[in-house]
């Protein structure tokens, strides 16, 4: 299997999960999502980084872009790729993001570590 | 800059640098919580690993030697790979409680399921 299919396989499971093994439906909840936002933003620098500077490099059989250059950075944008890193990397993340705060959020629902529970910032009280 | 056999690990600390602030600042109580925290990075670690270790093996995708520790796991993972699962799912989980440190757990639109009542 592509790298593709691999991405959009473990999504559909990671979603299957939080929803019907998990039952914690974070998918539906604003607060996963405005974590993602703001995880998906740090995501792309970071695989800004690892791509850009070709610490990881891809082969272009596995992936919807081009093989990474032998030594140079990929695209920045363009030829499938975002922030350098192929946008299969997408998947990757959120799959890898979905299946921690679902479990996360499992365990809490499950009464393991429930408190302290977060908050609030120091700035306030 | 260059750190050389550190390179992929600068970029590691570089995610614990941006996230770990939120513990403090933000009152993630994430640290205060280990064995959920253990509960959870465990089992994902177990997937993802399976899944590089198969990408690895495919050459989906590949490292860059001089850039990387030159420790490996079993299947050719470097150890990088396993600090990665580790790093990653901490920063996202300090994210959440970080956002919901801010959002408060008052409004019903704001809740993740697990709130105390």
């Amino acid at each position: 299997m592509t790298y593709t299919a691999i991405g959009i396989l473990a999504v559909a499971i990671a979603v299957l999960l939080d929803l019907f093994a998990f039952k914690t439906r974070m998918v539906t909840r604003p607060i996963f999502w405005t974590s993602y936002a703001i995880i998906v933003f740090f995501q792309l620098i970071t695989n800004g980084l690892f791509t850009g500077t070709q610490i990881v490099k891809y082969d272009g059989a596995a992936i919807i872009g081009g093989s990474s250059p032998a030594n140079s950075a990929p695209a920045f944008l363009g030829d499938g790729r975002i922030a350098f890193a192929p946008v299969e990397d997408i998947l990757f993340g959120f799959s890898l993001i979905l299946l921690t705060l679902s479990l996360w959020v499992f365990w809490g629902r499950r009464g393991i570590d429930r408190t302290p529970a977060s908050g609030p910032p120091i700035w306030r009280k | 800059m260059d750190f050389g056999r550190w390179s992929y690990v600068a970029v590691l600390v570089f995610v614990i640098l941006g996230s770990t602030w939120l513990e403090v600042f933000l009152r993630s109580r994430v640290l205060r919580r280990p064995k959920r925290l253990l509960l959870t990075i465990a089992p994902v670690l177990l997937p993802f690993l399976l899944w590089d270790a198969y990408a690895i093996s495919q050459g989906h995708w590949y490292f860059t030697e001089s850039r990387i520790l030159g420790v490996y796991l079993p299947a050719g993972i470097p150890l990088d790979e396993l600090l990665f699962f580790i790093v990653i799912p901490f920063a996202a989980i300090l994210t959440l409680e970080a956002v919901r440190s801010v959002k408060g757990t008052t409004s019903p639109r704001w809740r993740a399921g697990d709130e105390v009542s």
